[in-house]
């Protein structure tokens, strides 16, 4: 395969860089210790510079998002070690296309494309280790490569490769300020005041899901009962400064990658096992004992991110998802033990719902639905009719007892809203000019890749692209 | 707190790790513990104890959990498991009293039974003749001028005997508590998977973390110093059973009497798994004890093999002086506490382990 070489920018762009940086004692500060801060500090360290990373967390809670993530989505032409067939370019494109209903920028997300198949073999390279897909529930064999082990995992190697290669890494520095000049990087600083002088940044510091404040103002109260899946730290400090300094922005602050998850799961960090995959088993009702979207339009592993966004429309946003015992074996194991309850009243009872409103519900679903046993390996087709919504796949009676509930609360892994980045990862200070030394990765500027939508595995991609290439260009605007 | 209370805290918290693995699986490409994991729903108290032995602590799941502590849900599956496996092996134990005894005070009851038998050895010949323990002896069954061989292959036999018969009882309530479907070791399905389960032993793949660069000591970097460390303890014990069976066959049914010349098989096999019984099991000693994983059983066993290979090196040194008699007694004071004490000791991993693989292998 042809590779078209990393973009990287020219030499006149970052004449003005070339005075600011000698004076600094750092060249290049990558703000955020995930996966794209971590790709960012080693390819500009590779690079020759000088790199400094700060990451927010404690060295124990190191790695932000990326902690929690399993496989990163990457073209191939044919298969790898531990891809199966083919995922083409032109493939990769249309289902990211797909998802966000062409909100998205096309240069940026070829580009994307186009390098995460090197990416495989990059951080290979740098210690960290793949897997074939063996038993996980969603069928991404093809499409996705696995972390052994998962994202913990990648960032140990990435952190260990990092400090070996000589990067100086420095935990609990969140930082809230990054102070621009004439649109040119100069500082940044802690809220205790500690700044960080350098040439160049690279701003790696994810969104602002685990700002509360910030979350309530997008989505009114109904955010005060939104789960975060992972870091409590990406609270946006560093996007909401740049946007008070009009740094350009791209995005809409309500979208997001949310999922239904248990609604008992932990406020934060809850991470991969918070995870339920019995909505298309049974039926979702709200508050109100009332059904409210159907549960078998699609696979799980193709629906399970827009529940969060239903369960957030709800009243209260919280939803049961209920099946009978016959389902109860058929999905991957939840942490949290289903509620249980030897009939329909007595499960309302447990749930704090509705007892007639809940036995109304399921007795008209039942004598909608069909007879016959579901197959849940195909769409099937068997629906139920009449129904307002409907059941379009997998639509069985649940009639035997016990009964089993899950309550669903929204679980947002990241916020889309973001920097405004180009195709040297450069942010845009305004339509005509990006900023000569401050650069962003992963998920501050996933939102010009996904504007809203997701495809698994493309959020570690985005930050392994964008991390090399800022980290490139980075350390190159120090030496030209 | 009774050891029934112990057994049942420990499984519970086992149990409610692998609720939350369960749910994760990203480890799934580590080893065959999450292998065998994902096939449970529930995890019952024998599958528990199944995982407990198939688990070889490498501890890379630890590393790459992003549940460990300070996670609220403090994941730390190596912890539990190891805690949980010579609880197993313990609970099996026959006979079960002796075991527990072991396991508080291993080292020293172990040491203490080995200068029983040393002391037993050296005085009822001091007894006969006082100068027999000092005395110079050269050359072909000078061994049995100290020690008559009637004595040693009673004492000996005895001791292996009792070895074996204790750890068949152990082994045989395992694979009962497992329900080892056909409760048969020799069905078909047993022998396809002993390739891997030979493999598995030999290779000792789970000690590779599941990439073959090794365990994790401590921190997240790859080591295969565990690995290396556990050969040469396997290979060292195995070759010097093989120099002591060689040794057997010379004397029982060639009529040969030891010791045996430097250059002899027995003396050559002695040699090579001595030095693996002198760096193996000091290795593992210093990796356990940085791990502050020394319990008695554990200790107990190393520091036997350590001491026996020590005393068979001065054996083998001083053979010609006047300390050979001492030296001797000493010596096999060590083996034979070391046969007594083996149903109990850690050495008992490796006939669990077996099974564990064994039971993995025929599963998948």
């Amino acid at each position: 395969m042809k590779l078209r070489p990393m973009p990287r920018a020219t030499a006149k762009e970052h004449k003005k860089l070339v005075r600011t940086s000698i004076k600094a004692g750092t060249n290049i500060l990558v703000i955020g210790g995930g996966h794209a801060g971590l790709c960012a500090a080693i390819s500009a360290r590779e690079a020759g510079a000088s790199v400094v990373l700060l990451d927010a967390a404690p060295e124990s809670m190191r790695g932000g998002n990326s902690r929690h993530t399993r496989n990163l989505r990457a073209m191939h032409t044919e298969p790898t070690a531990t891809l199966t067939g083919q995922y083409e370019a032109e493939e990769y494109w249309q289902d990211i296309l797909r998802v966000t209903g062409g909100e998205t920028n096309e240069a940026l997300t070829r580009l994307v494309i186009r390098e995460s198949y090197p990416l495989l073999d990059w951080l290979s390279e740098r210690g960290v280790k793949f897997q074939p897909s063996l038993r996980g529930t969603l069928s991404l064999d093809r499409t996705n490569a696995f972390f052994l082990g998962g994202g913990c995992a990648l960032i140990n190697a990435l952190y260990r490769h990092a400090t070996q290669i000589g990067v100086a890494i420095h935990y609990e520095k969140e930082i809230e300020h990054v102070e621009l000049s004439d649109g040119t990087f100069r500082w940044a600083e802690t809220k205790a005041g500690e700044t960080f002088r350098a040439g160049a940044a690279v701003l790696a510091c994810g969104g602002f899901q685990a700002n509360t404040d910030w979350m309530v103002e997008a989505w009114g109260d109904a955010a005060r009962n939104f789960l975060i899946r992972g870091t409590p730290l990406n609270r946006g400090y560093v996007l909401r400064d740049l946007m008070a300094q009009d740094v350009l922005t791209k995005g809409d602050p309500r979208q997001c990658h949310a999922v239904a998850i248990d609604a008992r799961a932990p406020k934060f960090d809850g991470g991969i096992v918070s995870r339920l995959d019995s909505v298309p088993f049974g039926i979702v009702v709200n508050r109100a004992a009332k059904r409210f979207y159907d549960e078998g339009q699609d696979f799980w592993a193709k629906r399970y991110a827009i529940w969060g966004r239903l369960v957030a429309m709800q009243p209260e946003q919280i939803a049961y998802s209920i099946i009978d015992h016959k389902m109860h074996d058929l999905f991957m194991p939840s942490v949290f033990p289903a509620i249980t309850a030897n009939s329909i009243p007595e499960l309302a009872a447990q749930l704090g719902l509705d007892a007639s409103a809940l036995t109304d519900t399921i007795s008209q679903f039942n004598a909608a639905a069909s007879e016959a046993t579901c197959d849940h390996t195909i769409l099937d087709g068997r629906t139920t009719t009449g129904l307002q919504p409907n059941k379009t796949n997998w639509a069985q009676p649940l009639d035997q007892s016990p009964y089993h509930a899950y309550p669903l609360r929204p679980g947002i892994t990241f916020t889309y809203l973001g920097l405004k980045v180009d195709h040297h990862a450069r942010v845009q200070i305004n339509e005509d000019t990006a900023a000569p030394n401050l650069y962003a990765a992963g998920e501050i500027m996933a939102g010009n890749i996904l504007g809203k939508g997701y495809c698994a595995g493309t959020g570690m991609t985005i930050g392994g692209v964008f991390g090399r290439i800022a980290g490139i260009n980075a350390a190159a605007g120090l030496t030209i | 707190m009774s050891d029934t209370i112990v057994i049942t805290e420990i499984r519970s918290e086992a149990r409610r790790t692998f609720e939350i693995c369960n749910a994760c699986r990203y480890c799934e490409g580590f080893c065959a513990v999450f292998q065998e994991m994902t096939d449970h729903r529930t995890f019952k108290d024998a599958t528990l104890d199944h995982l407990a032995n198939l688990c070889h602590n490498c501890t890379a799941c630890f590393h790459a959990c992003q549940y460990k502590p300070p996670h609220e849900f403090a994941i730390d599956v190596p912890q539990v498991l190891a805690e949980l496996r010579p609880q197993t092996w313990q609970e099996h134990a026959w006979p079960p009293s002796f075991a527990r005894l072991l396991e508080r005070r291993g080292v020293s009851i172990s040491l203490l039974i080995a200068s029983v038998f040393s002391l037993f050895l050296g005085l009822s010949l001091a007894l006969i003749d006082q100068n027999i323990l000092t005395a110079q002896h050269i050359g072909s069954g000078a061994f049995y001028k100290i020690i008559g061989h009637g004595t040693i292959v009673l004492l000996a036999g005895a001791a292996s005997l009792w070895a074996i018969v204790a750890m068949c009882v152990s082994a045989n309530r395992y694979r009962q508590s497992q329900a080892f479907r056909d409760n048969s070791l020799h069905s078909a399905s047993v022998r396809t998977a002993w390739r891997s389960v030979l493999h598995d032993i030999f290779y000792l793949r789970h000690l590779g973390g599941g990439h073959d660069e090794g365990c994790n000591e401590d921190d997240d970097r790859f080591t295969n110093l565990r690995r290396y460390f556990h050969h040469l303890t396997m290979w060292g014990f195995l070759l010097c059973f093989a120099a002591t069976s060689v040794a057997t066959v010379y004397e029982l049914l060639l009529g040969w009497q030891s010791p045996f010349p430097h250059t002899s098989l027995p003396v050559l096999l002695g040699i090579f798994g001595g030095i693996g019984l002198l760096i193996g099991p000091l290795g593992l000693l210093y990796l356990n004890a940085k791990r502050d994983d020394l319990h008695g059983m554990s200790v107990a066993f190393i520091v036997l093999l350590f001491l026996i290979s020590l005393t068979g090196f001065g054996l083998l040194i001083l053979r010609e002086t006047s300390a050979m008699g001492t030296l001797l007694a000493i010596h096999l004071g060590l083996v034979l506490a070391f046969f007594v004490t083996l149903p109990y000791t850690k050495f008992v991993h490796a006939i669990y382990r077996t099974l564990a693989l064994i039971q993995f292998h025929r599963i998948s």
